[in-house]
């Protein structure tokens, strides 16, 4: 980094930067160089710092409408809706804010996953972005209470009773979470008090996550090193910031046909019926973004172990930089990992899929395979692959294959980036 | 510095650490402690119920603690039923007598034990309760027979406060 270099030209700006370095900071995040060959899929971190000022922003302006008390909360969110101007807008917008979030959430991963982006020395950026990962995951299932429609009712009562298979303490954790015998008020205040905590460590880890990012600096699509600056990179303002503004441009286009066109179809009708401890919904399904999980919760026929399986799933991610022992990043040159990467993909949208179908007959054994197969491709096929993968010789830099002879590198011509 | 002056001094960080921990530990378990169970909500703890109108194989769901619990009047089909299963068939043994004191009365906390849910009365294999999130079958004893569910659903604290009424609690 050469910011310690930068000196503010205003006398003015030379006295502030002296006794806080703020201009100094601006001047390595608009020059900090970039790969000058990272894709579409790059973009999505800066879609995502917008998910986060959107959910903040519709957030704190729907706590000024918002009741968290039992007998009010459903409806004061009617009273959001009818009566708030522009609360239809700002609800509809938070409600699937927390979708495309998760949406691009969800492709980030799976860029880092296809690119190698969690390999050394990349390991922090990584774990740190399992946290928010699951901190989103604790928000948006707190977030989806406070309605206190029979989902969130119901909801609250099947994830918080996931505690009580802990041997001997769960009961009494499942009563400390609850402030009571059951799901009720305590319950939805203190899920408010953290679903409005949340976020703002979020955007604290955010911060560390971008800090840890910009210490190594960006992967890239053929996942070599790269020399900063050099002829491979570029500053990341204008060059990044305008390719980040397009694909941001494009995503709130889908973002908006959400909320202007459908903006139930990603909740479910049953949540507008107000919650009532005596009637369980006949099927009771959590949000699109967490089914995944959730197939595997009842994948397994034993309580604690269901439990075991679903949080291994989640953590087994945040191993995954020692699990991968290929010392090659990218699945472009990884001809046998970029097919288990696909069946991977298939898998997890496969369990997807039977989190919402009833788990019986044929749903469930689908389920299990498909669990079965999510913890081989991490726990078996990544180390084993490391070894046993002939893999395609790398190009030395990013600019080489495209400004010399193409015989030398056939292979980055062969897979077009 | 001697050898004794060391120890002293090691000793002293000990002490001045486990006083901290404690001064720690202190201030922290009332901040833990104040999402448990309230005063109001402990003050609900007990519920009476006049039983009088229930018809033989009719249930009715009252709410105890925020919790639903059903109470059925069982016929003697299902009694008998509940009565002749043998020990060796049930995940959680436990006889009907020891569930129902008085047989033709069950009174039981209408949570499944698995995840919460409340099960659906007059169905599943074993024409008990049938729990619809995920499949948990309980046969006429309110025991568990078929399903994830680890434990029969629980009997809560009851007695008969004359023939017609139930104080649960």
């Amino acid at each position: 980094m050469r910011d310690h270099e930068y000196v503010p030209k205003s006398k003015f700006g030379k006295w502030f930067n002296d006794r806080l370095p703020l201009l100094s900071l601006a001047s390595h995040l608009t020059d900090y160089p970039t790969p000058k060959n990272l894709n579409y899929w790059w973009t999505f971190g800066g879609i995502l710092t917008f998910c986060l000022i959107i959910q903040i922003v519709t957030g704190l302006t729907l706590a000024m409408h918002y009741i968290a008390h039992a007998d009010l909360a459903f409806e004061s969110v009617e009273h959001i809706m009818r009566d708030v101007n522009y609360g239809w807008l700002i609800r509809y917008v938070h409600a699937n804010g927390a979708s495309m979030f998760f949406l691009a959430v969800y492709i980030h991963i799976f860029r880092s996953l296809f690119y190698g982006s969690y390999k050394s020395p990349r390991e922090i950026i990584w774990i740190i972005g399992i946290i928010i990962y699951l901190l989103m995951m604790a928000s948006a299932f707190m977030g989806y209470v406070l309605p206190w429609g029979q989902m969130s009712f119901w909801g609250a009562t099947v994830i918080t009773n996931i505690f009580s298979a802990i041997p001997f303490v769960g009961e009494g954790i499942v009563t400390w979470l609850w402030g009571g015998y059951s799901v009720g008020d305590p319950t939805l205040t203190r899920f408010f008090t953290l679903h409005y905590l949340i976020p703002f460590l979020i955007l604290g880890l955010v911060v560390l996550h971008i800090w840890a990012l910009h210490i190594p600096g960006n992967n890239n699509p053929i996942g070599i090193d790269v020399k900063k600056p050099s002829k491979d990179t570029v500053p990341f303002h204008p060059y990044i910031v305008i390719k980040d503004g397009f694909a941001l441009l494009m995503f709130t286009i889908v973002f908006a046909f959400f909320v202007f066109y459908a903006p139930n179809i990603l909740g479910h009708a049953d949540n507008y019926i107000e919650a009532n401890p005596m009637v369980t919904p006949a099927h009771i399904v959590p949000e699109w973004y967490l089914l995944p999980f959730y197939a595997i919760l009842r994948s397994v026929p034993d309580k604690l172990m269901g439990v075991v399986a679903m949080l291994s799933a989640i953590f087994v991610l945040a191993a995954l930089p020692w699990l991968d022992t290929s010392k090659i990043r990218s699945a472009i040159f990884r001809p046998l990992y970029k097919q288990f990467y696909w069946i991977l993909v298939i898998d997890v949208l496969i369990l997807g899929y039977v989190g919402a179908m009833p788990a019986e007959g044929l749903y469930l054994l689908i389920a299990r395979v498909a669990t079965a197969y999510y913890f081989i491709h991490f726990l078996i096929i990544l180390p084993v692959l490391g070894s046993k993968e002939k893999t395609i010789p790398l190009p030395l830099s990013i600019t080489e294959p495209v400004l010399e002879d193409s015989s030398n590198s056939p292979t980055v011509k062969k897979n077009k980036i | 510095m001697s050898e004794k002056k060391t120890k002293r001094r090691e000793f002293l960080f000990t002490a001045s650490y486990a006083v901290g921990a404690v001064g720690v530990g202190a201030i922290v378990w009332p901040l833990i402690d104040q999402m448990n169970p309230d005063a109001s909500v402990k003050a609900l703890a007990s519920t009476e119920v006049d039983i009088s109108a229930i018809q033989p194989g009719k249930a009715i769901t009252v709410l105890w603690r925020g919790k639903p619990v059903f109470i059925k009047r069982r016929t003697s089909d299902e009694i008998a039923e509940a009565r002749a299963v043998k020990m060796e068939n049930l995940k959680d043994p436990q006889k009907d007598e020891d569930r129902a004191v008085n047989p033709e009365w069950l009174v039981m906390v209408g949570v499944c034990t698995h995840l919460g849910c409340v099960p659906l009365n007059d169905k599943g294999d074993f024409n008990g309760w049938f729990c619809p999130c995920h499949g948990s079958h309980y046969d006429t004893s309110g025991r568990i027979r078929k399903g994830p569910a680890p434990t029969n659903m629980e009997i809560p604290k009851y007695e008969f406060v004359n023939s017609n009424i139930i104080r649960i609690g």
